[in-house]
């Protein structure tokens, strides 16, 4: 048997983070105390009627721009129909045949490779609400301050081929989701979510059998729960078994898949035209308007940056990942005064791991591209240590303030003129002759004690890598 | 003759030249109600705040205020548009504690109109059915013969403005339920054009297809109610914004009405096409012109209504699942037998049957060849009664091919659904029309014309028949 290829296909639901729900005119927050955030409508009470907040497809619209989805000008609410405690009306209002945004497409970057992923389709939908299984009370409680939260669900064509393609396309959606304003992406509410569906095929054959996989409920649950169809699948087919469709439930805790439905049991939604909305209609004006306001994306980004600026595929992530960042890293550039790598290395290090540990964005602090860009082109030129770069760019981003003005005030300008240094490294040599004589009769580390000699007379100002050069250089013609 | 058996016009003139007051006439009117209740059943709850209410359109009259034609005058809301603190049963054991959190928009013009809403009026349960006989609180009887249906899903509504129980009333029509029970209780019932009252608050049946219709005693009546809830309401997007006012003037001459010959052609008794035909006759008489016009899909109509309004029904009630609101069926184990058990004990046969009919023409491999069949054809008739309307400016039709339905007959609902056939066009086409009186059968028993206009003509409709009206039609005497 030829090797197995896997082939993916995804459905992302993220939540808008609009102000009031979709059909009602309810605020969505999340967070709040249970069923404080509803009305009749959103609770589904007899006779209310749903109400198609506009802001909704606009933020649909913006995410098919961003994908190069065409655009349906005319499209349709439909109703999902099946019973569910969460689901007051007993029906979610969806789209069916005709969603907001037809087919697209999304290049990624996969190690070196540009990946083209095929986008079916997006729609819009009402959330449902949460149950809740507390401990404390003999049953289920249901809380429906989510009912009518705006999602959309994002469906990708089978076109992703391995894990890693799916953990990049999922982290390049979540950046675009973040960088066009849509969605907060807080994975641990809930706000985005996605179903996979995964089958097995050998290459340059028909596709397979594809099972869908439930309640994946977060990137890396999604990359486990992917590798164990895989596996499960293959041990099937090498065991000249046959893959069943079927929809299977993912226990991330237990790293197993449980069967749901299968073909005989599967539900029947009993889709139709939602009798209580128009159809969604957009102008020209409109959805050209909306494609005006999409800025330059991450995953386009990543690719110039890599091809552009010689970064790696992760640090080009990193950066382009959050807007902050790549709108720090690219004035930099602008300004030229120092090397991209230099502003990159800055960036994905200090700059990241303080807003790691902040939770700040750049706007949040006072470190602006200017100064930025005055430091890294001081350390290249060694004006100032890779030690002192780091303190002034702490004071930077906790106060503000001139580069310049730093090193001066902190006393870290370091000293890289070739006649000090000369002196320098005379003296030191002329006072440690033993080392000296230590180096030239072969022990290399006394060239260490004679460069830390030389920090000391310096007080620590003297560039280390021009004071290593200038001895080195002076012993060896003292030979 | 008590202050019941007036108009509601009438009394509006009376309550302004005090005399009588708007309590008096919610006594009055509400003693009648009582009187009667046993033996027509046409109430469901009556309102404990109804009496508040017409104390202070008093009071209001007192101050010199000015007040709309209905403040004061005593209104039932059939039971399935939502009122604030007061019970929506839908007619249905399913609902039988419910109480809306809120009021319908159409409640909420009366209030703010000062209309006393003395209770709410029985009904098919859920408005499933033709002779209000479907529901948990039994049948409502005619006021004219009470071994006969006051019809329906409106039959409370329409027999308690026939006996003074009400000088006028909201029903609801999904496919004809206002229009039959005024008919076959000899009263006026309009059905207004899609889109023209909010059905905020007006419990889903059909979505597509429902509609709040005013039912009176005579065509200014109901006209006056009309006005009060023809008003804009943005909590429902299916309206539409075109609202017209104007007077009654009750022309008819030069009216172009249309009869349509596929409609003669079906099966009716020979005392409702006498009258219905003597109705016509009296139109012409009097400056109308008559037209022979043909709507080929229109008898097939009533085979997609089924299928459409049992679709919609089916999504509509399944939210009844005695999880949040409503019955809930004791000693159930799993989710999936609470409701089970809560829907087949809450729910009536009738409901029941549509609920199953409107599931299986959605369900997958045959959603094609009934739901989309059904909907294919009623775009077909829109465009056949558009062509029509090039043609004439009115329809005139039967309202129901019987003038009584007897009371305790089991019935094929087949057939039943069938005898829908002169209704249910116009609500597929969500075109406005009315019932009025135009005669009696052998037995006694009222016979309604209808009169069919053009999308958002609700007020050509009102006015031809305010003109037959005027001309002698009706029996009202």
């Amino acid at each position: 048997m030829t090797e197995l290829e896997s082939v993916i296909g995804l459905e992302i639901h993220a939540e808008l983070k609009t102000n009031t729900k979709i059909f009602c005119g309810c605020k969505n927050t999340f967070g709040e105390a249970p069923n404080s955030q509803i009305c009749p409508v959103c609770m589904g009470l007899p006779g209310t009627l749903p109400r198609l907040n506009s802001k909704v497809c606009d933020f649909a619209v913006k995410m098919g721009h961003a994908l190069n989805c065409r655009i349906n000008k005319v499209s349709r609410m439909d109703r999902k129909n099946y019973f569910y405690p969460d689901l007051p009306k007993a029906y979610q209002i969806s789209q069916s045949d005709i969603p907001i945004c037809g087919k697209g497409s999304l290049d990624i970057l996969v190690g070196e490779k540009i990946r083209t992923i095929g986008i079916t389709r997006i729609h819009i939908e009402e959330d449902a609400g949460k149950l809740i299984h507390d401990a404390d009370y003999r049953g289920t409680l249901c809380d429906l301050n989510r009912c009518g939260v705006p999602l959309i669900e994002i469906v990708t064509e089978p076109d992703l081929r391995s894990t890693e393609e799916v953990r990049v396309f999922l982290e390049n959606i979540r950046s675009i989701l973040r960088y066009i304003g849509i969605s907060d992406c807080k994975m641990q509410e809930g706000s985005i979510r996605c179903d996979v569906n995964v089958s097995m095929h050998e290459k340059e054959t028909p596709l397979g059998i594809r099972c869908e996989l439930k309640n994946v409920n977060s990137f890396s649950a999604a990359v486990r729960g992917i590798e164990y169809e895989i596996k499960r699948q293959t041990a099937i087919i090498e065991n000249n078994g046959h893959i069943e469709r079927e929809t299977r439930r993912w226990d991330d805790k237990k790293g197993i898949s449980i069967l749901m439905r299968n073909k005989e049991n599967a539900q029947d939604y009993r889709f139709f035209p939602e009798p209580d909305l128009g159809t969604v209609i957009l102008s020209d004006e409109r959805i050209d308007s909306l494609k005006a306001e999409i800025p330059e994306l991450p995953n386009q980004k990543i690719i110039r940056y890599v091809s552009e600026y010689g970064l790696n595929c992760s640090e080009a992530f990193l950066i382009a990942d959050a807007p902050d960042k790549a709108e720090l890293f690219e004035q930099c550039i602008v300004k030229s005064e120092c090397l991209p790598r230099s502003a990159a290395n800055r960036i994905v290090g200090e700059i990241t791991k303080y807003l790691n540990d902040t939770g700040k964005s750049v706007w949040e602090t006072k470190l602006t591209a200017d100064e930025l860009s005055k430091l890294c082109a001081a350390a290249e030129k060694g004006i100032v240590s890779s030690s002192g770069a780091k303190t002034v760019l702490a004071e930077l981003i906790e106060n503000g303030g001139k580069v310049e003005e730093i090193i001066e005030r902190l006393g870290l300008a370091q000293n890289s003129d070739y006649e000090y240094l000369c002196k320098l490294a005379d003296d030191v040599i002329a006072n440690n002759q033993r080392s000296a004589e230590d180096f030239k009769n072969g022990k290399t580390n006394a060239l260490s004690h004679l460069i830390g000699q030389a920090m000391k007379l310096s007080k620590g100002k003297a560039d280390p890598q021009k004071v290593k050069e200038i001895i080195l250089n002076k012993l060896k013609t003292e030979e | 003759m008590k202050l019941c058996d007036h108009t509601a016009l009438e009394l509006a003139e009376m309550l302004r030249k005090r005399q009588c007051s708007a309590k008096e006439i919610y006594l009055d009117t509400l003693q009648r109600a009582k009187e009667k209740q046993d033996s027509i059943n046409a109430y469901i709850t009556f309102n404990d705040e109804a009496e508040k209410a017409a104390e202070a359109v008093d009071n209001m009259l007192a101050d010199g205020k000015e007040l709309t034609l209905i403040a004061g005058i005593p209104i039932a809301v059939k039971d399935n548009i939502s009122t604030k603190g007061l019970r929506t049963t839908c007619a249905s054991k399913m609902l039988s504690d419910y109480i809306s959190p809120y009021d319908a928009f159409a409640v909420e013009r009366l209030k703010s109109a000062g209309a006393v809403i003395i209770g709410k009026s029985n009904m098919d349960e859920f408005a499933m059915g033709s002779a209000s006989d479907t529901g948990y609180y039994g049948a409502v009887r005619n006021p004219v013969n009470t071994s006969y249906s006051a019809g329906g899903s409106s039959g409370g509504s329409a027999a308690s403005i026939s006996y003074g129980g009400a000088l006028l009333a909201l029903g609801s029509d999904t496919g004809g339920s206002v229009r039959q029970p005024a008919s076959l209780c000899g009263v006026v019932g309009f059905c207004p054009s899609y889109g023209a009252v909010s059905r905020y608050g007006l419990i889903a049946f059909a979505s597509s297809l429902d509609r709040i219709g005013a039912i009176g005693r005579t065509v200014s009546d109901t006209f006056i109610l009309h006005n009060i809830i023809n008003v804009a309401d943005p909590k429902d997007v299916t309206m539409s914004d075109i609202f017209c006012s104007f007077n009654l003037k009750g022309e008819l001459k030069g009216v172009k009405v249309g009869v349509v010959k596929e409609l003669f052609d079906c099966f009716m008794d020979d005392d409702v096409r006498s009258s219905v035909m003597a109705a016509i006759k009296l139109m012409e008489k009097n400056g109308a012109v008559i037209k022979e016009i043909s709507i080929p899909s229109i008898r097939s109509a009533v085979n997609a209504y089924y299928i459409i309004s049992s679709a919609e029904a089916s999504s509509n009630l399944a939210r009844y699942d005695g999880i949040r609101y409503g019955y809930r069926s004791d000693g159930s184990g799993s989710l999936a037998e609470m409701y089970r058990k809560s829907r087949s004990e809450g729910f009536g046969t009738e409901v029941k049957r549509r609920i199953m009919l409107g599931t299986f023409v959605l369900s997958e491999g045959f959603c094609d060849d009934y739901y989309k069949r059904a909907a294919a054809l009623r775009r077909r008739l829109c465009a056949e009664f558009n062509e029509a309307f090039e043609q004439c400016d009115i329809i005139a039709a039967p309202v129901y091919p019987q003038a009584g339905i007897k009371l305790g007959e089991s019935k094929d609902p087949i057939d039943v659904y069938s005898a829908d056939v002169f209704t249910v066009p116009s609500s597929m086409a969500g075109l406005p029309s009315i019932s009025i009186p135009c005669g009696k059968n052998k037995e006694g028993l009222p016979v309604g014309l209808q009169l069919i206009g053009n999308r958002f003509c609700d007020n050509m409709v009102f006015d031809a028949a305010y003109g037959y009206e005027l001309v002698g039609g009706g029996i009202n005497d």
